[in-house]
């Protein structure tokens, strides 16, 4: 079985009273959420991220599993010290974003002519791929993918195919929003979770090896993956778990009766 | 690589794609081993598998018919447009040991899959080389939202006041992307890495390129890819919405164009490595090639092209590149060419800024509509007919050339022996692809 592998040069996270990975890290270490200054409080735990990489009009519109899919994308390329319009890009989300799909849908059974053409071009898949690249100006190649609960593993495999073919690094990130209206009682999908990962061939920072192999991967039973376990996206965690703790191993879920099996190494001082 | 293949990539390092301010070009990226197609197969209005496709294309026959689908606006009307529906969906149920995925798009990927004996070969390479062994990526734009908007038309109230679902459209997997990739990995029995590809309408050109990688990479030995999308609410409004739907048949390419008819469609193509392919003969033998892809983005607008089709241009120039050919070396060329004023015109430009005078390329969404999320595989699937039975299709539909189409652009179809064909495809966001097939 053909093993691939990266350094990982950079890592953006957001999740609800967690903002950033360094706060993702600090709740792992010791238990506590993020508190800060008050006014600091208000805008890095609100509900959503703001997205500095669009304009002010398109900030606040934008949906919030594109808010939150560039808000962690741009925190790993910040991260990593790596320049967003060099990197090829793979975003992978199991639902897309689960309020224009009831919007989309509500408003197709009461009156379609009245669909909204920004809701249109937003509801598809590549949404966040799309604000993405023309936000740092990128006409590297960018991809969308589901894999249902396997998203994440699957866009990882993707993420160090890419890296196999000969690119120097690429972006990951996966996300998922919460879900609304009538699809909510078939989705329990809660919250805003964004994950991201600069995998480069080389850099500072831990060096990931994955298979792919049979078998099972138990629920994440880390301080992360039982804070976000409501999400869509929650399949992710275990790894982010895995690095925040320097872990050697992490297991995902790769798919029925697959996983992705990944070790990590760590190398050197800790940049972050 | 050898001396001429190298000759060849550096002479395309140096086609003249569009600059971009503040934008940084990667280089050329360096020839790739091509892959054989096993099998191929598509269904769409113009029938069933390959035969009927190739049957519709030599007698230019369109499958396009006036709108009878989806929902009615408040005029109790459906929406005026002309589609290209595809036959006999309703009757066509799944088997039962699949009839979680029961919908309307995983029907018409059921109704794809067995044409041709695409299934009984993908089995097949399962049996040879492993189940999990085979990847499946599988492209779509929409998937099957269309059940989840029906769901959406039945709504009950259970006792606490909530709405839900009706009972039959409690089957979560179909209300989300994912759908249609593990119905195909469930129908097939397939257990390799399996994803849907979901960029909008280049989505099933981009399946070639990441089966591509994974075999590569040693993920797979080979490959189930495919695309499938049906018509829905979400597509024939929402296109509608944004003003570019036509009221007519399309016609790409023309002058007097007005905007695109809308399809659905499915299609599959079996890809494995060409020295195995040489190895372990089958009874098929199609002696096609997957040469070369390239992947880009405009980074310029959600729902418009740029405007110099920047990214269109470095697709194509990367994958020139991975096959190791110049431009001159394309004998079809299978363009986007939706029929919207703005993408034609851009399109046109870019295909006469690239290629010689000679080439033959066409827009073949006068037969299919614009099958969206499929459209990678369709017109792959044609692409692959144009090389094995050397008919190279027409713009069907059109009669009067856009002013900036080149003398590459044709509307009329035409017999030549070829070896290399390019297929291009674009999606929202700036999402670019490009594909090169040969004869090996």
């Amino acid at each position: 079985m053909s093993r691939l592998c990266a350094q990982i040069t950079g890592i953006g996270f957001w999740a609800n009273a967690l903002p950033s990975w360094q706060a993702a890290r600090a709740f792992v270490a010791t238990g506590a959420l993020t508190s800060v200054t008050a006014a600091e409080t208000a805008a890095e735990t609100a509900a959503r991220p703001q997205p500095r990489l669009l304009p002010p009009n398109e900030r606040r519109r934008a949906p919030e599993s594109v808010a939150v899919a560039l808000e962690v994308a741009l925190a790993a390329c910040n991260d990593a010290g790596a320049d967003p319009a060099q990197l090829p890009s793979v975003f992978a989300s199991t639902h897309g974003d689960l309020a224009i799909t009831d919007y989309m849908c509500a408003t197709l059974a009461q009156d379609p002519a009245a669909l909204s053409p920004i809701r249109f071009h937003n509801s598809v898949h590549n949404a966040a791929a799309g604000y993405w690249t023309i936000g740092n100006a990128c006409t590297a190649a960018t991809t969308a993918i589901s894999a249902f609960d396997a998203s994440f593993a699957l866009g990882l495999v993707e993420a160090l195919s890419q890296l196999d073919a000969g690119a120097d690094a690429v972006l990951l990130a996966g996300y998922d929003s919460s879900a609304t209206g009538p699809a909510a009682t078939l989705w329990a999908s809660h919250g805003l979770l964004g994950g991201a990962l600069v995998l480069a061939r080389a850099g500072a920072g831990p060096r990931l090896e994955a298979h792919l192999a049979d078998g099972e991967a138990a629920p994440g039973t880390g301080a992360l993956s039982i804070h976000a376990a409501g999400n869509a996206m929650a399949p992710m965690l275990p790894l982010f778990d895995a690095l925040a703790v320097h872990a050697p191993t992490a297991i995902l879920h790769a798919g029925p009766g697959r996983v992705l099996r990944i070790g990590l190494t760590m190398q050197g001082q800790p940049t972050r | 690589m050898s001396v001429v293949g190298l000759a060849a990539a550096l002479r395309l390092a140096i086609l003249p794609c569009p600059h971009r301010e503040n934008s940084a070009i990667a280089a050329t990226p360096p020839v790739m081993m091509p892959l054989a197609i096993r099998n191929y197969t598509a269904t769409t209005a113009l029938g069933r598998g390959r035969q009927a496709q190739l049957a519709a294309l030599e007698q230019g026959r369109s499958g396009l018919q006036r709108n009878d689908f989806g929902p009615s606006g408040t005029d109790g009307q459906v929406l005026p447009t002309w589609i290209g529906r595809v036959e006999g969906l309703e009757q066509a149920a799944l088997p039962n040991a699949l009839s979680e995925y029961e919908c309307r798009n995983n029907r018409l990927a059921w109704l794809a899959l067995t044409q041709d004996d695409v299934l009984h070969d993908a089995r097949s390479l399962g049996a040879r080389y492993g189940s999990d062994r085979v990847a499946v990526v599988i492209g779509t734009s929409t998937s099957s939202i269309g059940a989840t908007e029906e769901a959406y038309t039945r709504l009950e109230r259970d006792d606490s006041d909530t709405l839900r679902f009706p009972a039959d459209m409690r089957r979560p997997i179909v209300h989300t992307p994912h759908s249609i990739g593990r119905f195909v990995q469930a129908a097939t029995g397939l257990r390799g890495p399996c994803m849907t590809v979901a960029t909008a309408c280049s989505s099933s050109a981009k399946v070639f390129a990441q089966a591509a990688r994974l075999i590569a990479s040693g993920q797979a030995d080979a490959a189930l890819v495919g695309g499938v999308d049906t018509l829905c609410g979400s597509v024939l409004y929402g296109f509608h919405s944004l003003g570019l739907v036509s009221a007519a048949p399309c016609r790409p390419f023309d002058a007097r164009r007005d905007g695109l008819s809308l399809g659905e469609a499915g299609g599959f193509a079996l890809l494995e490595r060409a020295d195995a392919a040489v190895q372990a003969p089958t009874h098929r033998s199609f002696d096609l090639l997957l040469q070369g892809y390239g992947e880009s983005s405009d980074a310029h607008h959600m729902s418009a092209p740029h405007p110099d089709g920047l990214g269109a241009c470095l697709a194509i120039r990367d994958a020139l590149a991975r096959a190791g050919i110049t431009p001159a070396e394309i004998g079809y060329l299978n363009l986007h060419g939706t029929a919207t004023p703005s993408n034609d015109v851009i399109e046109a430009r870019t295909v006469a800024s690239v290629f010689p005078d000679t080439l033959h390329a066409s827009s073949t969404k006068g037969w299919t509509g614009h099958t969206l999320g499929a459209a990678g595989i369709v017109e792959s699937v044609i692409t692959l007919l144009a090389l094995e039975h050397a008919l190279l299709p027409g713009t069907l539909g059109s009669d009067t050339p856009e002013p900036a189409n080149g003398p590459q652009i044709r509307f009329s179809n035409a017999r030549a022996q070829i070896q290399h064909a390019m297929n291009t495809s674009f999606g929202f966001g700036g999402n670019n692809c490009a594909l090169i097939f040969g004869r090996a």
